[in-house]
């Protein structure tokens, strides 16, 4: 079945009860439970996964990890799966990607012999000239040859991404040793903890080590799981730190969601990564069969996979000695293990498909299809460089360790020196019990610095010194690159010789040089090869790599597919209590801000003539109210509103314009006098949110010592506004104790009465339709009962509901503007025509300098009404307005409709004061090109500008 | 996203509340230039250090408070509630 599957292994993660099958490239193959892609297909004899990415050349295993450069590949519709970390599903079809033709032959592999054309900067260079040719032929050549998988778009599989919250008070990254030994040292102080592991199972290095580290991580594993302070997350990702221990976790392979992006707030992070090991530079180095030391010790002991058969092993390290021992141990035969410490060493690989001879530093040269590399280590420092931290080169150890960190963060494990697994874990322990301290006292801190919060618990803990022992730096030599040249960034096939062009042609800072050649900027995002380009970049400067400095590492640290960035949707729409009710009789839904409103019910101008003739009823619940009480009232209504308030009776109803501190028209309405000491405030529907937010922020912020009480009840209040002339005749059939007589309850004027029954409804006498209307705004709990009631009673009227579309036709017949569509950011008071309502002589009003400025200009643009000469040919909104033949702007149509009731197109638009006095001629540029005739009207009213009707 | 600490409220993401930046000092609209009156819509100190803000609480008390934010590093510390 599979060739290369060993015996039992003891710390094996693979269920051999089960066989799933899958494909890989059409073939049939099988794997276990728990296999990875990769160690089911390495299982079966695969040893090409990839072609590289300019080159073209045959990759296979390096790392057997998430970080794996070469083992990118496609499942199904998935591109891009990360065969080294995502586990084997049955029915699972896998395929190369970055292969044209197919993985065997690729065309792109001549690449290799015209490498010298494609080296450092040939972006820059090579498809430049002539600029034509990008067009024709190298944007689609390059397409071709571009690395990634392909997107199905037809597809849509994925299932839907998902986003959560959490506030741990310590949130580990790591679950290795000292990841968990910070994780139940905290737990045990009273922190909540969230461990992160990015692996799909606890552990860390031990999960491969011997008898006893597999002793050690069981116990630690018992210890984690059964705190219950602690939450797991395997097979998750720490990505991002950002300010204040805002923390990024991708959470994979989640049961409800392909990724799931967890935004954690955590008091104190704890970064315990452990170390990435680190490839070796030497001619042939990506050739398929070399591997690094960490990479035949997951095969082997997790998968029980034999990764070769004739093996040379360059170690440097503890870890590539023990590779030897689990080499042997898994049958493979050892046929030369260098030292690199004695300054033994590796020149050259040569085979293709496979590795086949292996030429040594002491010029021998021997046969083998593994080469096995344990040179190194680099530290993962991301999480800390986010922190601010500037991690520092020790050339004793030969990698980076931390410098300074907030007090917030804290490193443990291997990222910070090396020790027996005994010494991480205490490390780990320390470090856990000083990150909860840290937390808890923090967390006490804010509690009882907050009026409103609950009080804290018990006394502040003491704060605790760090006193942990630093672990060792144990010496370790030196290894980046042998005395050949090879491959330095994997995913993007720079090579050390491609790094000494870049600096030669003067390319030779490491930020320069990496732009320049694009090391580290492939999918490893500098994993393997930051430290090695540093260290060619050093040598071919004769520098010390102290001084050469790293590229900075940025969030995120693992890729975040786009889907889960966009995660689920948490916006609310808001429903009046009507909106079933208009569902229910077929209203088209209308989306308007946070709203749902019904944009019509089939015909919008039947509705409307039918409120010009009959009676409609329109639900107007989005218009923000805001209920306004307290002796200073008027002084807030003088400050925002441009015109005055100070003599408005109780009973009386005023309409006004607010502007803004710069003069632009920011929002209209009308308020009513309710009584004394209490108004009601109307804004505009999408201004309800900014307009409540400013009121609040002129009383509590500029006049403190104002009495003004502010309640917004938009939703609260449902409005039904009540329009045509029939409307008093049906609002008599339903109101009871107010006068309705036009005498006793003229235009702009507030009665409270009871309708349908329902006491306390505020109703006003308005108009935005131009009709004879009234306003009613009921308690939402009775809005339908009264909704139902009017229609039932003005049955014999002709009454019908109208919609959002039928009252703009209306309004536009009347020429009422709107705030936002007839006039924009840069509309100042004058140009929207509010003449006489405007009053400059106020002490102080929002943006009276301004408004005095603009009153001061000739040139401001106007809003008037136009009326196209042909009445059958409605322009669109936006349509330019210019000067004859010319494409001279002078102005543009804001708003337009075919009026049902004139029978003619009619527009609202600001133009040039030059063309703004009635009777002026303008040429309205279509959007076809055409350009035709208006004329500008006396009166912004299309229809009715006395007001006969309103005021009836 | 940084923590901003509502004094009514606690900690909270910044998104749940509005920055209104720098506080500045309305002039007497009555007798201000239009040239003092643009600095104060317009211009501001911009320092990079402390400089004292104002926020609102929209998704909470909905007060708006004061607070010192240093903007080169985003630590914050309590000013007295406005």
């Amino acid at each position: 079945m599979n060739p290369n599957r060993l015996p039992v292994r003891p710390g094996e993660v693979i269920d051999r009860e089960t066989s799933l099958a899958f494909t890989w490239n059409g073939r049939p193959h099988t794997g276990h439970r728990g296999d990875t892609i990769a160690s089911a297909l390495a299982a079966d004899g695969v040893d090409v996964f990839a072609r590289s990415m300019k080159y073209k050349r045959r990759r296979g295993i390096m790392t057997a990890d998430h970080w794996d450069p070469n083992l990118f590949v496609q499942v199904g519709d998935e591109p891009n799966v990360r065969a080294g970390s995502r586990r084997l599903v049955a029915g699972m079809e896998v395929s190369a990607q970055n292969v044209w033709p197919n993985l065997r032959f690729d065309i792109g592999a001549a690449n290799q012999l015209v490498g010298r054309f494609l080296s450092s900067g040939f972006y820059y260079k090579t498809f430049m000239r002539p600029k034509w040719l990008w067009h024709h032929l190298y944007q689609k050549v390059l397409r071709k040859f571009a690395p990634g998988g392909r997107i199905h778009w037809e597809t849509s599989t994925h299932g839907a991404y998902d986003k959560r919250y959490a506030h741990p008070d310590v949130l580990v990254a790591g679950g290795g040793p000292a990841g968990m030994g910070a994780a139940i040292a905290a737990a045990e102080a009273g922190a909540s903890v969230m461990l992160v592991e990015h692996e799909p199972d606890l552990g860390g290095h031990l999960r491969w080590g011997d008898a006893d580290d597999l002793a050690v991580l069981a116990d630690l594993a018992a210890a984690v799981e059964s705190h219950p302070g602690i939450e797991v997350l395997v097979d998750s990702t720490v990505t991002g730190r950002y300010d204040h221990n805002w923390i990024a976790v991708m959470q994979r392979s989640h049961e409800i969601a392909p990724e799931r992006l967890i935004k954690a707030r955590a008091g104190s992070l704890v970064v315990a990564p452990g170390l990435i090991e680190r490839p070796y530079v030497f001619a042939g180095n990506d050739t398929p069969g070399v591997m690094l030391s960490g990479a035949v010790r997951r095969l082997i002991n997790l998968w029980a996979v034999r990764p070769g058969t004739r093996a040379v092993v360059l170690s440097a390290n503890p870890e590539g000695d023990a590779a030897i021992a689990d080499l042997e141990a898994a049958g493979v035969e050892i046929v030369a293990a260098l030292d690199a410490r004695a300054g033994e060493d590796i020149v050259e690989v040569e085979g293709r498909g496979r590795v086949g001879n292996v030429v040594l530093g002491d010029g021998r040269t021997v046969s083998a299809d593994l080469v096995v590399i344990g040179t190194g280590w680099t530290a993962p420092t991301s999480l800390l460089n986010m922190a601010g931290d500037r991690p520092v080169y020790d050339p004793t150890a030969a990698r980076y360790f931390p410098n300074q960190l907030p007090d917030d963060v804290l490193a443990t494990g291997g990222i910070t020196g090396n020790g027996t697994t005994a010494e991480l874990v205490e490390h780990g322990r320390a470090t856990g019990t000083l990150a909860a301290n840290r937390a808890l006292r923090n967390r006490h801190d804010r509690r009882s610095s907050t009026a409103r919060a609950r009080s804290p618990e018990g006394p502040i803990p003491e704060s605790l010194h760090d006193t942990r022992a630093s672990l060792a730096r144990t010496p370790h030599p030196e290894c980046y690159r042998s005395s050949s040249h090879g491959m330095v960034d994997f995913s993007e096939d720079v090579s050390s010789k491609d790094l000494v062009q870049a600096s030669r042609e003067g390319f030779d800072s490491i930020e320069l040089m990496k732009r320049y050649t694009t090391v580290t900027m492939g999918p490893s995002q500098g994993k393997l090869e930051t430290v090695n380009a540093a260290a060619v970049l050093a040598e071919t400067r004769s520098m010390d790599m102290v001084d050469i400095g790293t590229t900075v590492w940025r969030p995120p640290f693992a890729p975040i597919s786009l889907g889960a960035l966009a995660g689920r949707i948490f916006e609310p729409i808001r429903r009046s209590a009507l909106q079933d009710w208009h569902e229910d009789h077929g209203a088209s839904p209308l989306l308007a801000g946070q709203w749902v409103r019904p944009d019509h019910y089939g015909d919008p101008v039947a509705e409307a003539r039918n409120v010009r003739e009959n009676v409609g009823i329109i639900d107007v619940t989005p218009l923000g109210k805001l209920d306004l009480r307290g002796p200073d009232v008027t002084k807030l209504l003088e400050l925002v509103y441009v015109n005055r308030w100070q003599k408005l009776d109780v009973g009386r109803v005023r309409y006004g314009t607010m502007v803004a501190e710069d003069g632009v028209v920011s929002d209209d309405g009308v308020t009513g006098r309710l009584g004394e000491d209490h108004y009601l405030m109307t804004t505009t529907s999408s201004g309800a949110g900014a307009i409540w937010e400013m009121l609040e922020d002129y009383l509590q912020t500029y006049r403190p010592d104002w009495n003004v009480h502010v309640t917004a009840v938009t939703g609260g209040l449902t409005s039904i506004n009540v329009a045509g002339p029939r409307c008093r005749e049906l609002l008599l059939r339903l109101v009871e104790g107010v006068d309705l007589s036009p005498d006793a309850f003229p235009y702009f004027h507030v009665r409270r009465g009871t309708v349908a029954g329902v006491p306390d409804c505020i109703i006003w006498r308005i108009g935005f339709t131009g009709e004879l209307s009234y306003e009613v705004h009921v308690p939402s709990g009775h809005a339908l009962h009264v909704w139902e009631s009017l229609l039932a009673n003005g049955e014999d009227l002709g009454i019908m509901p109208f919609g959002v579309e039928s009252q703009r036709i209306l309004r536009l017949e009347k020429g009422h503007y709107i705030v936002g569509q007839d006039t924009d950011g840069l509309t100042k008071a004058p140009s929207a025509g509010l003449g006489g309502l405007v009053k400059l002589d106020k002490p102080d009003t929002l943006g009276l300098p301004e408004l005095r400025a603009a009153y001061a200009r000739t040139d401001l643009p106007i809003l008037v009404a136009i009326q196209t000469d042909d009445p059958e040919v409605v322009p669109m909104e936006a349509d330019q307005i210019v000067d004859g033949d010319s494409n001279r702007i002078l102005g543009r149509i804001t708003s337009s409709r075919m009026s049902p009731t004139l029978g003619r197109s009619v527009c609202l638009g600001q133009v040039d004061p030059s063309l703004a006095a009635a009777g002026s001629k303008v040429t309205i540029l279509l959007i076809d090109g055409r350009r035709i005739l208006g004329t500008v009207q006396e009166h912004h009213a299309h229809v009715d500008p006395e007001g006969v009707r309103q005021n009836a | 996203m940084i923590v901003v600490n509502c004094p009514h409220c606690g900690p909270r993401n910044s998104s749940d509340l509005r920055p209104c930046g720098e506080v500045t000092t309305r002039p007497d609209p009555a007798t201000a230039s239009l040239s003092e009156w643009r600095t104060y819509l317009y211009l501001r100190e911009n320092p990079a250090g402390w400089v004292t803000e104002t926020w609102y609480c929209r998704s909470g008390c909905r007060r708006y408070f004061t607070i010192e934010r240093n903007t080169a590093t985003n630590e914050t510390r309590s000013s007295e509630a406005s």
